[in-house]
């Protein structure tokens, strides 16, 4: 009888109705308990982050000084013990304090990377989906052109033109992944600018920026949210391999990938050094794929029943 | 068929042209000193000078960039600015070692990759799918050097079974040398490959011929290799296809780490010593062998495609109807 009601009641069913996409989005997300669980890890990771800059903050880089720079030779590739649980680097500094002050350069360059390469690539893709024709075969002939140079050789011959450190990681990471976001943009442009509001927009006299950036961007951003939050794990990994390389963050600041190079001379003495800051680097990125897959399954209408 | 391959290649060749013209652009900004480096520091300030104006550094954007285009179209692309040996011939030396390596990753991805796709695709939902989905769920996100130091550790300086780097001589000796890069490459690329044979084969299970070949009686293998894998190849062609770049770029780093004499360790090394002629050659030579992929991609998907074959004939017998009615 009460199962009856509810299916026939038109109160609940005008709520249903009423849900908006985002509250479906973000219901669909909750059900997926693995990109929940990402979810989680992210959010511990960016309170990790956050922490670590507060300290800093308050103690004026004392505490990173004293205990993620400064050296003690006599703990010099320690075990791992009750006083340092992850073990000691080559240097005696304490391995879990440098993984954890390492989270913010390994994460946020990889992050804001991508970020970049969004804000600078979509609006060209905007921009060719929307005019077509000359325009967009230009821009997206330049893309082309940026796709056809694999994505970690760019960034290493923009690093080797403008010099090693972690900015210069930054702005090769972002220059190499402008296309990967254009193409996504402009795909996702195609689709939505023939719907009638977008008319009914150039009937009342909107220019085409507006048009553009109000009208279409929203509704076509799903997509690209979809493919940057898939491609955040991509951009740490690739930020770890610049930064093992020698080519991203320099020494002595820490960083995931930069611990892992200097671990690898002394692999067979001390197997602490190299096994921490590579799970580090795995959960995080399992992580950000997890959160990805289920942005996607929540915001791909062609999953849902 | 042909018309499509040739129009393949006619479009990549403006896009490798622009390729080279980037990179040019980008590594021109280096600041480096070549003559100074050539010379050693002890030259005197008209030595330099005549060196600079030798090696062309002088010279404006564009002439250099049209003199480097012209020696590149000869197969020369300039001298080494650490040792002044040819960039071309080192180059040609360390591609075959490239190519080894590249192929026998791709290769074992391929191999373990499609048929552990279709396994989990066909046990879906079972024991063997969700161990398949975690496995290759952790090794996309393993860092290619992070994996390759604990295989060195075990396999190399605990267990001694295989040498830890370099590259062995003699059939025996090289592929024992291979083992451990190949897998360092190849895996995440196998994890990648395995999801997508997964999702692909499983659209197609449910389509109605599959439905239809196993009530002909066809057998389950037959059902599975013939009639399922033939249309589910199209995703997987493009994944490896699209791919090659990152193997490209992982293979950088796994050469690095196992002291593989490859263009990848090349790059690395010439960035280095900011060697730019080097390094220019190098990029140069990964992005036009990642071109020619994508363009063997194009083609086998004409082959695996009937669709896209079709379409080119439909062109032509419009074509040819459209000039028998002008006569």
């Amino acid at each position: 009888m009460h199962k009856a009601k509810t299916q026939f009641d038109p109160a609940v069913k005008d709520k249903q109705e009423q849900r908006t996409l985002f509250q479906q989005a973000v219901r669909q997300f909750k059900h997926n308990k693995m990109a929940v669980a990402g979810l989680i890890i992210i959010l511990i990771l960016l309170a990790i982050i956050i922490a670590t800059v507060v300290i800093d903050i308050v103690t004026d880089q004392s505490f990173y000084n004293e205990h993620v720079i400064k050296q003690d030779l006599s703990l010099r590739l320690a075990k791992p013990s009750a006083e340092h649980i992850f073990g000691c680097d080559e240097y005696g500094r304490d391995l879990f304090l440098r993984i954890i002050w390492g989270t913010r350069l390994s994460l946020t360059i990889g992050i804001a990377a991508i970020f970049l390469s969004v804000i600078i690539g979509a609006p060209f893709g905007i921009i060719a989906g929307y005019y077509g024709k000359t325009t967009d075969n230009i821009i997206m002939r330049f893309m082309d052109v940026l796709l056809s140079v694999p994505y970690i050789l760019l960034a290493m011959a923009i690093v080797a033109a403008l010099g090693k450190s972690t900015i210069n990681l930054l702005i090769a990471l972002s220059v190499s992944g402008i296309a990967k976001y254009a193409r996504i943009a402009r795909a996702s442009v195609m689709v939505v600018k023939d719907n009638e509001y977008v008319e009914a927009a150039r009937a009342m006299g909107a220019n085409d920026f507006t048009i553009m950036f109000k009208y279409i961007l929203p509704n076509a951003l799903a997509p690209i949210l979809v493919q940057l939050s898939l491609g955040i794990g991509d951009s740490i990994l690739a930020v770890a391999g610049l930064s093992f390389l020698g080519l991203g963050v320099q020494y002595p600041q820490a960083e995931w990938g930069a611990i892992l190079t200097a671990a690898r001379t002394y692999m067979l003495q001390a197997w602490h050094v190299s096994i921490f800051p590579g799970i580090a680097l795995i959960i995080s990125v399992i992580a950000f794929n997890l959160f990805g897959d289920g942005l996607r399954d929540a915001l791909d209408p062609k999953l849902k029943r | 068929m042909a018309r499509y391959i040739i129009k393949r290649i006619l479009l990549a060749i403006p896009v490798l042209i622009g390729a080279t013209f980037l990179v040019f652009t980008i590594l021109f900004f280096t600041p480096s000193d070549p003559a100074r480096m050539i010379l050693g520091s002890s030259a005197t300030e008209e030595a330099i000078e005549a060196m600079n104006e030798e090696l062309g550094i002088n010279d404006p954007f564009f002439v250099r960039y049209f003199n480097y285009m012209k020696g590149l179209v000869q197969g020369d692309m300039g001298r080494s600015y650490r040792n002044n040996s040819s960039v071309s011939e080192t180059i040609a030396g360390r591609l075959g070692n490239t190519l080894i390596l590249a192929s026998a990753g791709m290769l074992f991805a391929i191999i373990i990759g499609i048929p552990v796709g279709i396994l989990s695709a066909v046990k879906q939902y079972s024991k063997i799918d969700n161990a398949t989905m975690f496995i290759t769920l952790f090794l996309t996100a393993v860092p290619t050097f992070w994996y390759a130091l604990i295989l060195v550790i075990i396999f190399a300086l605990k267990l001694h079974w295989l040498p830890a780097s370099g590259m062995g001589v003699g059939l025996v000796p090289l592929l024992k040398s291979l083992i451990l890069p190949t897998i360092t490459l190849g895996s995440g690329y196998a994890a990648m490959i395995a999801r997508t044979t997964r999702s692909s084969v499983l659209e197609v299970i449910r389509q109605d011929y599959i439905d239809t070949a196993r009530a002909k009686g066809v057998s389950e293998k037959t059902v599975i290799w013939k009639h399922m894998l033939k249309n589910a190849l199209i995703p997987i062609v493009t994944v490896v296809g699209l791919n090659f770049g990152s193997l490209l770029g992982g293979s950088v780093l796994t050469e690095t780490i196992f002291s593989w004499p490859g263009v990848g360790r090349y790059v690395v090394d010439s960035i280095s010593y900011r060697d730019t002629n080097a390094v220019l050659g190098s990029v140069v030579t990964l992005t036009i062998l990642f071109t020619i992929v994508n363009l063997a991609v194009d083609i086998i998907y004409a082959l695996i495609d009937p669709r896209i074959k079709s379409q080119y004939a439909v062109k032509r017998r419009k074509k040819h109807a459209q000039s028998e009615n002008a006569v």
